[in-house]
């Protein structure tokens, strides 16, 4: 019980924290709420499934294609439909909205509305001080412990990091110290969207695909980044483990918990909304005028 | 007969200065005289279920506007509102007994209560933290709702609803003009003082709270008000349904209110309003292509939303109205003078997206 709700949590935590710093790096660079971005996530789970379900292709392979193929994908809609109109803010939310249900949609016309299982890439499991823990799942924290590593890296070991936080900090000053902030806000959006593909391509074998897959962690992301305070890169973090084990504990503990799990995760965020209204790590936002 | 004379002359004045005088109020004067003498045409019940539908949602559309657009409290929410009067009045209706024009004002009322128990707690937030929260609230209230099944049904609802007239007509009536005296209504209200403190806390809080307005106050009614007209479309779906479910809390309504008010053209009413009687029959037409359906609906939403960033009718009213440069009353294009104070027209472009007034 206790090492399922601990694994189970780490996982959900961490797989909503891929979704949710992916999600508060664009909000903080482009100043777009990105509706869409579980979207990417819910196709990457649909591109590995027929990469290696339907086409047989190598599982690595597949991984590797699904990414980059939904990454491709990320940057193109934010070129065509989201940059045009990127001054008209709550228009880009209307949008990102539409986009999503066009790729609901487009899942639904090809695949149909069936529950999809995909084969898990290891079998097997290993005993951890008397746990037993799938391979997979593993796999999976490791994966997750990784690329949160390596977007810490780039986030503040690089010139691009540096770049992507200064635009965030102040778009205008970014600019003109001569940064192309069009630029960065892209391969912004082209990083966050690869995290969340690889969020996709790890959950893909843990759990069914469907096209509605990508509602619930939206909501849940959601709630992560306005917990952890929005654009806050160490609050998506926290926000994402905190609300991971929420309704972990939730459906293991009560009873009909699986209907209640999004609401305890949403009142949680309330209480800390309450208590802190910039969230965790916010910064408390001077007077936007 | 001489009064009676009097009175057709002042109808006649009020028309020809008050509504002919701007393309936009003809269009919307002769839009609601085709709805009304529609049944004189046609009695075909599909097509009088979906323009009865789309009153119901243009006043809940229309609802989203008054407090998103207006005052720039963005919610996410909106479905709390329509949930809550859809399950109060269908609960009353089922457990009491009390007839639909009880039932639904007291639903309206009870979103009321909904709208500032969430108003009170988030005003403290602004943006999209606001956003954001209130996007939690009906979700909330849908867990609890399926927790306790032997009181809202469940999954399946309450059913069995008492409908709203006896006959389709009579519905499409009530409907019908509801939609468009409340649309007034909330036009009007937009257009008072209060609305101009709404225009104005959207635009510039600090400046409006260092003027000595309690905003607090005013962003409160604004919730408390949206929540009311929220909560009679709210009421009036689930009684000429006859079930209230839990799709009436669902995200994608809340999204759905979004996406009508903002293709329509926010701070307008009549824009959400047209937003929803374009998009809402279309989405049945669509029907002729279910596969595909929601998959075009999107693309012609994003499409265009590309062209006409500031919505459907601002695009359009923008191409046939101008802002007088001194008064800033709006005048048709081809005006050579102000209507009101005769200053000379057409000297400055204004510049559209700064002001939406």
């Amino acid at each position: 019980m206790i090492e399922n709700i601990l694994i189970n949590g780490l996982i959900h935590g961490g797989v909503y924290a891929l979704l949710a710093v992916g999600f508060s790096l664009i909000f903080g660079v482009a100043r777009i709420v990105n509706i869409a971005h579980t979207a990417f996530y819910m196709i990457a789970a649909y591109f590995i499934y027929t990469f290696s379900t339907r086409m047989g292709l190598h599982p690595l392979f597949a991984i590797l294609f699904s990414i980059a193929l939904v990454t491709a994908i990320g940057m193109v809609v934010y070129q065509l439909s989201i940059k045009p109109i990127q001054e008209h803010e709550i228009t880009v939310l209307i949008v990102t909205i539409a986009v999503a249900m066009v790729f609901q949609e487009i899942v639904l016309l090809i695949y149909g509305g069936h529950f999809r299982g995909n084969p898990s890439l290891l079998t097997g499991f290993i005993q951890i001080l008397g746990v037993r823990v799938s391979y997979q799942h593993l796999l999976t924290l490791i994966m997750v412990f990784f690329v949160l590593l390596l977007t810490w890296w780039i986030l503040f070991k690089t010139r691009l990091g540096i770049a992507i936080r200064a635009t965030a900090q102040d778009r205008e000053v970014a600019n003109l110290m001569g940064m192309n902030v069009n630029q960065v806000a892209m391969v912004t959006m082209g990083i966050a969207v690869m995290m969340a593909a690889i969020g996709g391509v790890l959950v893909a074998p843990l759990s069914v695909v469907e096209p509605y897959m990508w509602l619930h962690p939206l909501v849940m992301v959601l709630a992560i980044v306005v917990l952890g305070g929005l654009g806050s890169i160490k609050g998506s973090l926290a926000g994402a483990f905190i609300l991971g084990f929420t309704e972990t504990l939730v459906v293991f503990l009560i009873p009909l918990g699986a209907f209640l799990k999004g609401a305890f995760s949403l009142m949680i965020m309330i209480v800390v909304l309450l208590i802190r209204p910039e969230g965790l790590f916010g910064v408390a936002f001077e007077e936007e005028r | 007969m001489v009064a009676s004379l009097f009175s057709l002359r002042k109808i006649r004045l009020f028309l020809e200065k008050e509504i002919f005088i701007l393309p936009s109020r003809t269009m919307a004067f002769f839009f609601c005289l085709g709805l009304l003498i529609l049944p004189l045409f046609t009695k075909d019940p599909y097509l009088l279920r979906i323009i009865i539908l789309s009153s119901i949602f243009a006043i809940f559309a229309a609802s989203w506007d008054l407090l998103s657009g207006f005052t720039g409290q963005m919610n996410f929410g909106h479905a709390l509102f329509f949930g809550v009067a859809a399950y109060t009045s269908a609960i009353l209706n089922l457990r009491i007994g009390l007839p639909p024009w009880m039932t639904i004002p007291i639903g309206a009322l009870a979103a009321v209560i909904a709208g500032l128990a969430i108003g009170i707690p988030c005003l403290r937030l602004r943006g999209p933290y606001l956003a954001l929260a209130t996007l939690a609230f009906p979700i909330i209230l849908m867990g609890i709702v399926f927790t306790i099944p032997n009181i809202t049904g469940g999954e399946l609802g309450v059913s069995g609803l008492k409908p709203l007239a006896s006959s389709r007509i009579a519905s499409y009536y009530i409907c019908v003009i509801l939609m468009i005296g409340l649309g007034l209504v909330m036009w009007k209200i937009g257009d008072s003082k209060t609305g101009i403190i709404f225009h104005a806390i959207r635009e510039d809080e600090v400046a409006v709270r260092a003027s000595g307005i309690n905003t607090t106050r005013y962003k409160l009614l604004a919730f408390s008000l949206s929540g009311f007209f929220a909560g009679l479309s709210g009421g009036l779906y689930t009684h000429f349904i006859r079930i209230a479910g839990p799709s009436t809390l669902e995200v994608s309504l809340s999204f759905q209110a979004i996406i009508w008010a903002i293709f329509g053209g926010v701070v307008t009413i009549y824009g959400p309003i047209t937003g929803v009687f374009i998009l809402y029959p279309l989405m049945e037409f669509l029907r002729i292509l279910p596969e595909i359906r929601t998959l075009l609906f999107g693309l012609i939403v994003i499409i265009i939303l590309l062209f006409m960033p500031e919505g459907l009718t601002t695009w359009i009213r923008d191409r046939m109205e101008e802002e007088c440069p001194r008064c800033k009353v709006r005048n048709v294009v081809w005006r050579k003078t102000c209507r009101i104070c005769f200053a000379e027209m057409g000297k400055k472009k204004t510049e559209g997206g700064e002001n939406g007034a």
